[in-house]
């Protein structure tokens, strides 16, 4: 009699353990089946990407379409290379598409917006952006600043 | 010459009990049990001890811990009227860092001290002894199960900490300090990842268990067997297993961070 307690116990307790694992997975991370979604790449390279990292989301309208795959450096034309996983169900951006590297926020971390253009062709695999937005610099905009303020003088 | 040849001995001495340490482990791992059903038996009616009657104490730290840590985020995030972010703060938090490390700590304070204890006290009656007379390996016996115990419940214990402590700076940032409660989510979920935050604090877990409760088995079985020698091998379990997590926990979180 006293065994079986033990193990009823031994039992709620890995139950119990499965059960805020499960609550660490579902509520806390946000996981669904939709973590693994299929993905198609795109390539774009900015003069200056910021604090992009990876992982960073991409956004049509402020709706989540993706996610920042990998950044390298194109040595050729010292520019970064960014590849992104854009989710396969949003398969209609056109290739004239713009894509800019904004702040969420003042102080929040960087993402990257789509701006829709006009084309009626759509990106698939491997397609290129072209138009890119670079990274807002605080201090390049500063000097900007100072220097138009010292030439108005 | 002297303080140089004592010196020379603490060296020799301390890869000893290395030594000594890694074939114990070795020994506890390879005694494969008799009848599965036995060994079973025995697992349970440690991991009861080890891990259920560690519960409360788990639940209760992890409770307050979640709560403070609501409380002085809030305070710190509303000076820059970003208070929203505290989900994201008492998650990230608790799962990479507080949740094993401290889950580690009572552990090593609460079960491991009592593994030493019971061990050592064990071989001072001569109760090892008397079971290798009769046959019995204490090895397969008393070691393995324990060791296994601790292997599986510090893990367990640790996710239930850091859940309790989420359930409870949520408390504290949506139910009283009136953070609205979407937003708390929606960051939190947006900042953590399963793959990475949520496994990398199990597998954290993981790597503590086995240091603590080796030094914990170990210190138990190799004591001097008297009294005195029980008391110090328990106050050494605890000072080597906390300082163990310690060390370990930088070295898996610069392994986890990366990219240096």
């Amino acid at each position: 009699m006293k065994n079986k307690q033990l193990e009823l116990m031994v039992g709620m307790f890995v139950i119990l353990g499965f059960a805020a694992l499960a609550y660490l997975a579902i509520q806390v991370s946000g996981l669904s089946g939709s973590s693994s979604k299929d993905v198609y790449q795109i390539q774009a390279r900015f003069d200056d990407i910021g604090g992009l990292t990876e992982r960073a989301k991409v956004s049509i309208a402020g709706v989540t379409v993706g996610e920042v795959d990998s950044i390298v450096l194109d040595k050729e034309l010292y520019m970064a290379l960014v590849t992104f996983n854009i989710y396969a169900d949003v398969e209609n951006i056109p290739t004239d598409s713009s894509f800019a590297i904004l702040t969420n926020g003042l102080l929040g971390e960087k993402y990257v917006g789509v701006s829709i253009g006009a084309e009626e062709e759509y990106l698939t695999q491997g397609g290129e952006i072209y138009d890119t937005q670079s990274a807002l610099v605080l201090e390049n905009l500063i000097s900007q600043f100072l220097f138009e303020s010292t030439q108005g003088d | 010459m002297k303080s140089i040849q004592s010196a020379g001995l603490t060296a020799i001495n301390s890869i000893a009990a290395f030594g000594r340490a890694g074939l114990f482990l070795i020994h506890v791992m390879l005694h494969k049990p008799k009848s599965f059903s036995g060994a079973m038996n025995l697992l349970i009616k440690q991991i009861y001890s080890v891990g259920v009657l560690s519960l409360v104490i788990i639940v209760v730290s992890g409770l307050f811990i979640g709560m403070v840590l609501g409380l002085q985020g809030y305070t710190i995030l509303a000076k820059f009227g970003s208070e929203q972010a505290v989900g994201q703060l008492l998650a990230l938090t608790l799962l990479r860092e507080l949740g094993p490390v401290v889950t580690a700590l009572l552990f090593a304070g609460r079960a491991c001290s009592a593994l030493t204890a019971e061990i050592g006290l064990m071989k001072a009656t001569e109760q090892l002894s008397s079971l290798e007379m009769m046959g019995v390996d204490p090895y397969r016996r008393i070691i393995a199960p324990r060791f296994i115990a601790g292997l599986i419940c510090l893990p367990i214990l640790c996710v239930i900490f850091s859940a309790v402590g989420v359930l409870g700076g949520e408390f504290v940032a949506v139910s009283w300090l009136q953070i609205h409660g979407g937003s708390f989510w929606s960051l939190m979920q947006q900042s953590v990842y399963f793959s990475t935050d949520v496994v990398n604090g199990i597998i954290k877990a993981f790597c503590f268990a086995i240091a603590t409760t080796w030094i914990a088995v170990f210190q138990g079985y190799e004591c001097e067997p008297t009294s005195e020698g029980i008391g110090k091998a328990t106050t050494r379990t605890v000072v080597l297993g906390s300082l163990s997590i310690l060390a370990l926990d930088f070295i898996l979180t610069a392994a986890m961070i990366g990219d240096f």
